[in-house]
């Protein structure tokens, strides 16, 4: 791959996503996952951001935009927020934003849960090709890439690692 | 060129579901994980998901089945799909019109999904062959008891209990009792459990009651009700159809509880974590002892509300291939 971008380091990047948070984001405020790699991160949140966050996790599968093009794929998970979503401060985090369509769907699947007072988003990479109008308030790194590649998020053990291969579609 | 099967397209994906006979094991697990979230989406404030909207799944019952259909139905709009309820024995087929008529007719009143309930088997089926020869396979089936034949949904929401209780089938012994030669239901679970690899079915039964060459399915067969229950992990009670009393198949209700009603008694025999399941709707007193159905070994309520997440796998499966 001559043209492959540089590469940020996950966990490095996980690091400087925490530190933009700290201070800005609400002291009660709720991390909620976007499986699988939203999950990963949401998990490592809480012990680097200070406050008390309640976790959770969401699918969007049942919310996706594009079911009538490529049906339900399997292994959809259970959507769990262990927390009264009515007047909360959630934050939504997501491993790589794109076109914005998987955060409609998380912002759509949160209201069938309650209320809100306050959804916020953060991301580890914003590769940038929005196709919504859907901004991160928390960022982690940018990064440029071509569009027949796509940015993958993996775990070894705990151990994130980012990166960039060819799209199977 | 090897006969594909109806209900799978082209890519190998599920498209009606007509039998589960000759599922490949891995599309039997995929509806089983896949009903699994939508459990959950009953404890939400908003129990509905938009997977389905726009599209119009129509019931068409030309046997009643008040349970049945309702299930279908509350499936059907917890995803958010359009449902149209046809009782279908007191409308068209009188006037004379075919079965495939009025099927084509609701194709062209825009139908996307037909759940069919129908006392000849094989109707379900004929539908679906009709629907893929004539260039509509984007119009789904979905059987919901077709005669003796089949109710795949049932057998499903069957192994979903099972395997919410039991993690696995690996290690089951399971037994099903009562008219098994009149079952739909008992077939239907007969073949999930052999092909998710159960390794000992039972049917336990008076001879009168069980299929000729029931040992072909792959099961044990017991007369003696002690015997075939001991150590179950898993015992499912079929309904005794009053009808089948007249028969001669049988002396009386009393005389059937008496050697196959399920008791505290003759349960005890079972492991001490057995599951009872029943598909309803129950006969207390003839197949099953209401210290038992209500007992705290039962899942038979639990068993109705699983049927409605499995039914909302099925319809959100088959309508995306």
């Amino acid at each position: 791959m001559t043209e492959a971008p540089q590469i940020p380091d996950a966990e490095a990047t996980l690091a400087a996503l925490a530190e933009r948070m700290r201070g800005a984001v609400a002291f009660d405020a709720a991390f909620v996952g976007i499986y699988s790699g939203g999950a990963w991160l949401a998990e490592r949140l809480p012990a680097l951001v200070p406050g008390n966050h309640p976790v959770g996790f969401i699918d969007v599968s049942f919310y996706r935009d594009d079911y009538s093009r490529t049906g339900l794929k399997p292994g959809v998970k259970r959507s769990a927020l262990p927390f009264d979503v009515d007047g909360a401060t959630i934050v939504l985090v997501d491993d790589v934003l794109y076109t914005g369509r998987s955060v409609r769907a998380a912002i759509n699947e949160l209201f069938d849960f309650g209320r809100p007072a306050h959804i916020e988003l953060a991301v580890l990479i914003d590769r940038g090709g929005r196709e919504l109008p859907i901004e991160p308030t928390y960022c982690g790194a940018r990064l440029a890439v071509a569009r027949d590649l796509s940015v993958v998020l993996s775990r070894d053990g705990q151990k994130l690692r980012l990166s960039v291969e060819k799209q199977a579609c | 060129m090897a006969m594909r099967n109806p209900q799978l397209n082209a890519s190998g994906e599920l498209t009606h579901l007509l039998t589960l006979e000759g599922l490949p094991p891995e599309v039997i697990r995929s509806i089983l994980d896949t009903a699994d979230p939508f459990v959950s989406i009953a404890e939400r404030e908003v129990k509905k998901v938009p997977l389905l909207r726009g599209k119009a799944v129509f019931n068409l019952f030309f046997e009643n089945s008040t349970r049945t259909r309702t299930t279908f139905e509350i499936a059907a709009k917890r995803l958010s799909a359009d449902v149209i309820n046809l009782n279908i024995g007191v409308s068209s087929t009188s006037k004379g019109e075919t079965l495939l008529d009025t099927i084509d007719n609701l194709v062209a009143m825009d139908a996307d999904i037909f759940v069919v309930r129908h006392s000849q088997s094989g109707a379900p089926h004929l539908i679906a062959a009709h629907l893929n020869a004539h260039d509509r396979s984007h119009v789904h089936v979905i059987n919901a008891g077709d005669g003796r034949h089949a109710h795949p949904t049932q057998g499903l929401l069957d192994l979903y209990t099972i395997r919410h209780y039991k993690k696995e089938f690996h290690n089951l012994t399971v037994a099903i009792v009562g008219d098994v030669l009149h079952s739909r239901v008992a077939r239907s679970l007969i073949h999930g459990l052999t092909t998710l690899g159960t390794p000992e079915v039972r049917v336990i039964g008076p001879q009168t009651l069980l299929p000729a060459k029931v040992e072909a399915m792959g099961v044990r067969v017991f007369h003696d009700m002690r015997e075939g229950l001991r150590g179950c992990d898993v015992v499912v009670m079929l309904r005794l159809q009053s009808e089948r009393m007249k028969g001669a198949l049988l002396p009386s209700a009393g005389e059937f509880f008496k050697h196959y009603g399920l008791t505290q008694e003759k349960l005890a025999v079972a492991k001490p974590d057995v599951i009872v399941m029943h598909p309803g709707p129950m006969n207390r007193g003839v197949e099953i002892d209401s210290a038992v159905a209500d007992g705290e070994r039962s899942v038979i309520l639990p068993q109705v509300t699983f049927g409605i997440a499995v039914r909302m796998a099925v319809m959100s499966i088959i309508a995306g291939n």
